[in-house]
């Protein structure tokens, strides 16, 4: 099973990104192999849509799961149709967050915002 | 004669100004382009209202024929498309209508369809021909209104245009200001106020369109606002005092001229200055 992760730093040793869209990095980590892989997220720069195109790579790099503090629509509509479970993370470090899941111990992410759309100006 | 009212942000004064200018001309056309929140309609309370539904063209995805090549996801500054399973997913509220991906989609699985985004009403107000643009919630541009808008009232030389701008210097006021003929740029006495009216002053001048300032919510003592004309000698129109009976009129959404003589007088002679202004700009252009 692939977890995806919204990461500040590419580092398992990071923190998980306030932002899933414009997040600078995905961490891709196999919970089987326990291999780690870095993207960058090219989403970040975008006009608008980010979450959609940040989705697209999440389901591209064939992740089973999302691991994130938030989540917008749009987003969780590309993630739904490729059948990839949203769940939340409860802590900054994210170490503790693959822990947690492993663990069955964090929740699915309920609150779908409904983005930050328009608010870099068009 | 066709002139934009504009501002840096919202609540300066732009509706005030362009509803009084466009009242106090008697025979004259208001085209409110402030298309995500027109509220000139609320000061006219127009009759006779004729509206028309204003459609967009976005794409419509045949799966059948869709081969997942990606070039429209590649293609699409908005990220308004995504493949997910072997589907292509348009996003109709990102999509900005460009019709980018219909024309690159090598296996023709992409056509157009029509989606109504909002519409433009017409009324009459005494004299004043009063035009509405209205968005629906959630689209992603309003410039095909304002598009309407505009090209539905050809500028004529000899008829009064007041155009209420939507706030802000982005594409959509860029748009309402394309073919004005004088610009008037509304501004508060504060130094959030300053930075607004720099930013639409930066605009007028990439445009290169004549322009003056209203000096509005005046009050006693220094105006940053003021200091920023002088500084940068640009023509003050006029000042509108930030005064009580004004406010009072305002938010009953009463015309201020049409019930008050002083204002009646004072929006007289800030038409009869911008008058003046655009024809100098036009004889010093010929």
């Amino acid at each position: 099973m692939k977890i995806a992760i919204p990461v500040d730093e590419k580092s398992l040793d990071s923190n998980v990104c306030v932002s899933f869209g414009r997040t600078p990095y995905f961490l891709i980590y196999d919970v089987d192999t326990k291999e780690s892989v870095f993207l960058d997220n090219s989403a970040a720069a975008s006009t608008g849509g980010a979450g959609i195109k940040a989705a697209q790579t999440i389901v591209d790099n064939k992740a089973n799961v999302l691991l994130t503090p938030r989540c917008g629509e749009n987003a969780a509509e590309v993630l739904k149709s490729a059948d990839i479970e949203i769940f939340k993370t409860t802590s900054a470090s994210v170490k503790d967050n693959i822990d947690a899941f492993i663990d069955g111990k964090l929740p699915l992410l309920d609150e779908i915002h409904a983005g930050f759309h328009g608010h870099g100006g068009n | 004669m066709r002139i934009a009212v504009l501002s840096g942000k919202g609540g300066t004064g732009k509706t005030l100004v362009s509803v009084n200018l466009a009242a106090v001309a008697k025979i004259s056309t208001y085209i409110d382009c402030d298309v995500e929140e027109p509220n000139g309609h609320l000061f006219f309370k127009p009759e006779d209202v004729q509206e028309e539904e204003i459609s967009v063209k976005i794409p419509k995805v045949n799966n059948e024929l869709c081969n997942g090549c990606r070039k429209c996801i590649d293609f699409c500054k908005f990220n308004a498309l995504a493949y997910i399973k072997d589907k292509l997913i348009v996003f109709e509220e990102v999509c900005h209508s460009c019709g980018g991906c219909i024309m690159l989609c090598p296996e023709k699985a992409l056509t157009e369809r029509e989606k109504v985004i909002g519409k433009v009403q017409k009324g009459t107000s005494d004299q004043v021909t009063v035009y509405t643009g209205i968005l629906n919630t959630g689209e992603a541009s309003g410039i095909p209104i304002i598009k309407k808008l505009l090209a539905e009232n050809k500028p004529e030389a000899d008829k009064l245009t007041f155009i209420d701008c939507p706030p802000g210097s982005a594409c959509i006021v860029m748009e309402s200001i394309k073919d004005a003929d004088y610009c008037i740029l509304v501004a508060e006495p504060t130094l959030f106020g300053v930075h607004n009216l720099n930013m639409v002053y930066e605009l007028v001048k990439l445009f290169n369109k004549p322009f003056g300032v209203v000096l509005n919510k005046c009050i006693e003592g220094e105006n940053p606002a003021e200091n920023f004309c002088i500084e940068k000698n640009i023509k003050i129109l006029d000042q509108i005092p930030f005064d009580n009976e004004l406010g009072i009129l305002n938010s009953n959404a009463e015309i201020a001229v049409r019930e008050n003589e002083k204002y009646q007088a004072l929006f007289s002679s800030l038409l009869e200055t911008v008058k003046k202004e655009v024809q100098h700009e036009t004889t010093s252009y010929s």
